[in-house]
């Protein structure tokens, strides 16, 4: 496991950035809306979604509501959905290590888990395990320092969200390069701007998953010609 | 509010995320998917990334000022980057560290509002 720490480690820096800054943004944030600092720490082990964390500090400014929090939340991260069933035969045999693989399906390692080559000489399950733990520890690293100390972060971040984004472009690249990649991200990119054009920012992932799956089920005789038939 | 009614909050937010993650393998995990749902999973990655792409653009302003120039920029010496020299720390890093520069220097303005 130390090895694949090691070796999993360089393909983790782009989140190690991202997530430290973003969990510690989350962390200032919810210390000034009122919540206890050790919320942050808990939230980033207990929860570990983005999105989904700044939207809890919003639910939590606005008072007692656990119904309401259960179902913001549940829309906010149903995109995860599609992590699972894009690794729904790739985890399969990783036995006790797939519980915390789908535990800590985020973005970001969801990508990572796209686009990285695992090494010959270490076990698939034991790279994907140690690119989602380092991914965690980001996380929590972040909310624990913004909530504690955010006031020593003094110099401008402002733009620093942007290494996500870059990390989502350079995998989006990967993809158009692939011969069997390259149609279901035209047809992602495209759906995506439509969406976002036709039903505004907040409706944007619940209004893209619907129409992913309708394409793709409109498409499967073109895409998947042999199984469709 | 008190300690307590956080800790439920919090924690129905997280059975919500582990709901999102869990779901797929719940259904599908111990039999075989429909050849429908395994065909979702092959090419809903690479759609994924373009939604994740657009996701993080989603808010830029582009009907005002700045109109997206800094994330057009970004992108573009991201993506320029990564199809020159192959090497996805390097762009994340320049084309990062060029959208900061761009919103906290060319386009001051746009950081304040």
């Amino acid at each position: 496991m130390v090895q694949a720490l090691k070796t999993a480690f360089p393909h983790t820096i782009p989140v190690l950035t991202g997530y430290f800054f973003m969990g510690a943004a989350m962390a200032i944030l919810m210390v000034t809306s009122g919540i206890p600092a050790i919320w942050a720490t808990i939230m980033a082990v207990a929860i570990y979604a983005g999105s989904g964390q700044f939207v809890m500090v919003g639910l939590l400014a606005a008072g007692f509501d656990p119904v309401a929090t259960f179902l913001v939340i549940l829309m906010v991260n149903a995109r995860h959905i599609f992590y699972g069933l894009a690794n729904l035969t790739r985890f399969r045999d990783f036995d006790r290590y797939r519980w915390y693989l789908i535990f800590s399906l985020t973005d970001e390692t969801f990508a990572l888990f796209s686009s990285v080559k695992v090494p010959p000489e270490i076990e698939e399950r034991k790279f994907l395990t140690a690119i989602a733990v380092l991914d965690q520890l980001y996380w929590i690293a972040g909310c624990t320092v913004g909530a504690f100390a955010g006031t020593l972060i003094t110099f401008d971040v402002t733009g620093i969200e942007f290494v996500m984004t870059a990390l989502f472009v350079v995998i989006l690249i990967q993809k158009l390069q692939e011969k069997d990649g390259r149609s279901p991200a035209f047809v992602g990119l495209a759906v995506a701007v439509i969406c976002r054009l036709a039903f505004g920012s907040e409706a944007f992932i619940i209004s893209t998953m619907i129409a992913l799956v309708a394409v793709f089920a409109l498409l499967r005789p073109r895409l998947d010609p042999v199984e469709a038939a | 509010m008190s300690e307590f009614q956080i800790g439920i909050m919090v924690a129905c937010g997280a059975a919500a995320t582990i709901l999102t993650r869990f779901l797929p393998f719940w259904l599908f995990g111990t039999r075989e998917p429909p050849r429908f749902v395994l065909y979702l999973g092959r090419t809903l990655p690479p759609a994924v990334m373009a939604m994740l792409v657009v996701f993080c653009l989603k808010d830029a302003k582009v009907l005002t000022w700045p109109f997206g120039i800094p994330e057009i920029l970004g992108v573009a010496i991201t993506a320029g980057l990564y199809l020159w020299r192959k090497n996805m720390l390097l762009c994340v890093i320049v084309g990062t560290a060029s959208y900061m520069a761009l919103l906290q220097f060319v386009f001051p303005a746009m950081a304040n509002s």
